[in-house]
């Protein structure tokens, strides 16, 4: 080794001039740092833009709260013309893909095999009340509960259909159907009730959770892991910029994976867009910070890649999918259980979500939803801050 | 608290009665205890001692990491305790593994440590251009770190740590997985820093040759100072007490065994081609037939082991149990061997052409060796040198490229698992289920290996009683002392009594009195006629082995006896090189490593 040759240039520069100056330097060295490593480790990379469209396109596609073809049994112990309109009505109908059984018992046992999701029995006396008195003609809807939640589409579907053609056949004979009261229902926001429209933006609440707080939750840990935290520790670097250092890389990958969501919800799943755009885009940053300040505070905590991601998943995705109102209304939970939604961010992000794509902007909603969201991420931020420490302990 | 001298002013580190303990009192384990220390500047302050020994703790203790239970600690002037920040911010620390950032460059790391250590950018391509130069970096700024080997590593994390020159450097093990060499040019440049830029520096190392490289020492055994001062202070009473033996006619390792049994050796040790004989105080070379005795210059490990053995008797007295289990290890052990060598010589391993590549990559390039029934035969070299990949081979846990190979009269490309009834295997982490017992840890290994009941029965208690572990039967496992979990190991791997023993690294991190125990036991399993097989870095260790081969960049660089391979070695400077010597030559031969690669 030749180490003789070497000029010998003293630099001890005064060790105060260190501990003040160079923040903004510092910061940047450690942002370089950390966009240099999410270039060469394509595993973040994934993580903000595979992970989003892979889920969206399962999700999107695959999830419907909208019932169609449900198997129904169609019997009439009498047939007859009236009962056989009625029945052509249900096969018109793109909800039911009907069969006619001969009788009940062969339709109860359709129902037992689960061929059938349902029976509509016309009993022997239906025709003649029909005529009489239009109101009282007996239907007897029979649906198979297990399900509670397509039992009660089922119901309702069933039951919107012979109302439907009740009136149809009122109008038909050139009279109203004698109804008291006549409910004109308008449906507002999602008229054509797309359950498409309404799961893709609260699905993009969900995906961002996981992804914000999945992306922070592997670089702290990883930085344990692998020992560079020590290193970093015994320089002059500051816990605040350490952790700007993570936080504003993260970020800028994140709110990509934000608008690769939305941009497949507008144009591939085309859910109609009302609210502003720069709305969206602040409160989708503030809803970020929440994600981000998590899986943060998750990586300081946990120390470990492999645990750390567990956590990650379990505390952020489980209570962003089932907590939120994505899919299971808050309202309809044990007062217990509400009480936990409300410091789920995604609760909040999903509102707002909402109402910017199917209402647009509708401030009363919109801002209490974001100062929560603030106040949940200066919580996990100032958490992070306080537990970080430039110790091993 | 402590009167401060005006001596103290100007000393880099301070320590008083340090304490620090980690966990909650069942398991609380105390890894500094009561340590004082003053660390002269702009010297090198040497803080050795074996694994365990609390050097890492007491490092981060002095980096401001970790906080001491009680003590006080002043580093360049500055509390430690009470303000670790503007420690952290003043001296230059570098982990036992730095932590470079393996998918940024050689360069971007500098640049990141450029950064933030405030280095203005106008000082930094000298500096930079400096650090490389000294480092022997420079052709490879545009590499990632991940791709650098062990030692090049180090460099660059010392590279790092110096970017902006501290008065004080903090250096946790520097040398531990380095290749000689490497393990040469980190000293360097150490030496050098001092020189030039007057930096005080701390230097752990578990290495006790190392010692010899430093001004100052202090010894660390199980948390406390064993003792400070100059290597010379260290080794002054042991002048004349030193003695090497050789009887042409026996092998090494039998006249040390020979020799250990003699009431005034307190210790022996194989050292080249000589028997290095520690003597009590004032005691004579024992007359022994046709043994040669000359004096030799004590060493540091001499005075360490000396120190360690008084300890123990002290501790014999305060702790009459323990310290009977410990003894029963060793006694326990036939110290002679059966002197009827083993008489048919036949091969045991024999590899021929051995190729092994992953992708384009030849991590293992067409070698041949074989080893002989009841041979201790050691396989050495750098990390990335081949080792590992072959002895992966050779215990059939990863398929040949190309080439033959066969195990106790197996080969192993047909019939691996056969083979490997007949091998055992110690990996270098020991593999031990943490949480069950010592017992229960033999049962499973037992049964693995398909013993009967009966037979199961009578291996557990041998292995008990030969490796002293009876008092700790029912202790688990995860709670035993290094050196004990290494016999439990060793144990494990013989239960169903192999003819062939791989180990792996089996001695790093052990104090020398369990190293010199073990390979006790190692002589004792080849007299008996197990063929062992061992990878170490020790290069003193080389010397028990029979016969070896050194690697390099997946080739045999050479082969033979200790006593060939170290003549192979033999210039004009050197006339008399020792195992390191001799391997840094062989590998720094110019054309050595790539001469004789006839597949590429």
């Amino acid at each position: 080794m030749n180490t003789k040759a070497r000029n010998t240039t003293a630099q001890n520069t005064p060790d105060t001039a260190l501990a003040r100056g160079g923040a903004g330097r510092r910061l940047f060295g450690l942002i370089r740092k950390e966009t240099l490593q999410i270039l060469r480790d394509p595993s973040s990379i994934a993580i903000a833009f595979l992970m989003p469209v892979v889920l969206l396109l399962i999700f999107g596609y695959g999830v419907s709260l909208n019932a169609k073809h449900i198997p129904i049994a169609l019997v009439a112990d009498a047939p007859d013309s009236q009962t056989a309109a009625l029945f052509g009505a249900f096969d018109q109908s793109t909800y039911f893909s009907p069969k006619t059984a001969p009788n009940l018992p062969t339709a109860e046992r359709w129902m037992l095999n689960r061929t059938v999701d349902a029976i509509v029995h016309l009993p022997s006396d239906f025709s003649a009340k029909l005529s009489n008195t239009a109101n009282q003609a007996p239907v007897q809807i029979i649906v198979n509960g297990v399900d509670a939640n397509q039992a009660r589409l089922t119901q309702a579907y069933i039951q919107a259909a012979w109302q439907g053609w009740l009136s149809a056949r009122a109008t038909a004979a050139g009279h109203s159907a004698d109804q008291p009261v006549q409910v004109a229902s308008r449906i507002w926001f999602n008229p054509e009730l797309r359950s498409r429209d309404y799961l893709v933006p609260g699905l993009i609440a969900v995906i961002m959770t996981l992804i914000g707080a999945l992306l922070t939750a592997l670089v702290m840990a990883r930085e344990w892991e692998r020992g560079t935290l020590e290193a970093l520790m015994v320089t002059p670097v500051h816990l605040n910029e350490l952790l700007l250092g993570k936080l504003i890389p993260y970020f800028v990958l994140g709110m990509g994976g934000m608008a690769l969501s939305v941009s497949m919800a507008i144009w591939l799943f085309n859910v109609p867009f009302l609210g502003s755009p720069w709305i969206l885009i602040l409160t989708s940053a503030i809803f970020l910070l929440t994600a981000l300040g998590m899986g943060l505070f998750i990586s300081i905590v946990a120390k470990n890649q492999f645990v750390a991601s567990l956590i990650a998943i379990i505390t952020t995705f489980l209570p962003a999918f089932m907590l939120s109102g994505f899919i299971f209304d808050i309202g309809s939970m044990p007062g217990w259980l509400q009480n936990l939604t409300y410091i789920v961010s995604a609760r909040y992000f999903i509102v707002i979500l909402h109402t910017l794509f199917l209402a647009g902007d509708v401030n009363g909603v919109i801002w209490p939803n974001t100062l929560a969201m603030l106040a949940i991420a200066a919580f996990f931020l100032g958490a992070s801050r306080r537990k970080i420490r430039k110790s091993l302990e | 608290m402590t009167p401060q001298s005006a001596d103290d002013q100007t000393l880099a580190i301070i320590a008083d009665g340090i304490h620090k303990s980690f966990g909650k009192p069942p398991r609380r384990t105390e890894a500094v205890v009561d340590v004082s220390l003053r660390v002269v500047p702009g010297q090198v302050t040497g803080l050795i001692g074996p694994d365990g020994a609390g050097k890492t703790t007491l490092m981060r203790l002095i980096a401001g990491l970790l906080t001491p239970d009680s003590g006080t600690l002043t580093v360049l002037g500055l509390d430690a305790v009470a303000d670790p920040l503007t420690v952290q911010a003043s001296i230059g620390y570098m982990p036992q593994h730095f932590g470079l950032y393996e998918d940024l460059t050689v360069q971007e790391n500098l640049n990141l440590y450029a950064d933030l250590q405030g280095l203005p950018p106008d000082q930094r391509a000298a500096r930079f251009a400096q650090l490389l130069h000294m480092t022997g970096l420079a052709p490879f700024t545009a590499r990632l770190a991940g791709r650098l080997s062990g030692g090049m590593k180090q460099k660059l994390g010392l590279a790092c740590t110096l970017v902006r020159p501290p008065r004080l450097l903090l250096l946790d093990e520097p040398t531990v997985g380095v290749d000689p060499v490497s393990r040469r040019e980190l000293w360097a440049i150490v030496y050098q820093l001092v020189a030039d830029e007057g930096m005080s520096v701390l230097l752990s190392t578990a290495y006790l040759d190392e010692a010899e490289r430093c001004k100052e020492v202090i010894l660390l055994h199980e948390g406390r100072v064993l003792g400070k001062g100059t290597p010379a202070e260290f080794t002054a009473h042991l002048t004349g007490r030193v003695y090497g033996a050789s009887r042409p006619a026996t092998i090494r390792r039998h006249l040390q065994a020979e020799l250990q049994k003699q009431s005034v050796v307190r210790d022996a040790i194989i050292d080249g081609d000589l028997v290095r004989v520690l003597l009590d105080e004032n005691a004579q070379p024992p007359e022994l037939p046709g043994v040669t005795w000359q004096p030799l210059q004590p060493r540091f490990e001499d005075a360490f082991v000396l120190q360690l053995r008084e300890r123990e008797s002290q501790q014999h007295r305060k702790n009459q149990e323990h310290q009977e289990s410990k003894e029963s290890a060793v006694a326990a052990l036939p110290t002679t061997p059966k002197n009827a060598p083993v008489k048919n010589r036949e091969d045991i391993i024999i590899v021929s052409d051995l190729t092994r590549r992953f992708g384009t990559f030849i991590a293992v390039d067409a070698i041949s060796f074989s080893v002989q029934r009841g041979e201790i035969f050691g396989l050495l070299g750098a990390n990335g040198a081949g080792k590992s990949t072959t002895f992966r081979m050779l215990c059939g846990l990863l398929l040949p490229s190309a080439g033959k190979l066969s195990v106790a009269g197996v080969d192993l490309r047909t019939a691996a698992a056969k083979a490997r009834a007949r091998i055992g295997y110690m990996s270098q982490k020991f593999a031990l289920y943490e949480v069950l017992s010592v017992r229960q840890n033999l049962i499973f290994f037992a049964k693995a290996y398909g013993l009967n009941r009966q037979r199961r029965a009578a291996r557990i208690d041998w292995a008990l009683a030969e490796f002293g572990l009876t008092n700790y039967s029912d202790t688990s496992c995860g709670l035993l002392p290094l050196g004990f979990k290494q016999r439990l190991a060793m144990a494990c791997a013989l239960m169903h009594e192999p003819d062939i023993l791989f180990l792996d690294e089996p001695t790093s991190g052990v104090d020398p009195i369990e190293r010199r125990a073990f390979w006790q036991r190692i002589n004792q399993l080849a007299d008996q006629g197990v063929t062992i097989m061992i990878t170490t870095h020790f290069m003193d260790e080389a010397e028990y082995c029979d016969r070896l081969v050194i690697m390099s960049q997946g080739d045999i660089l050479a082969a033979g006896s200790p006593k060939d391979v170290r003549a192979q070695a033999k210039s004009p400077e050197q006339p008399n090189p020792n195992m390191e010597d001799a391997f840094i030559a062989l590998i720094s031969t110019p054309n050595a490593p790539k001469a004789p690669r006839p597949s590429q």
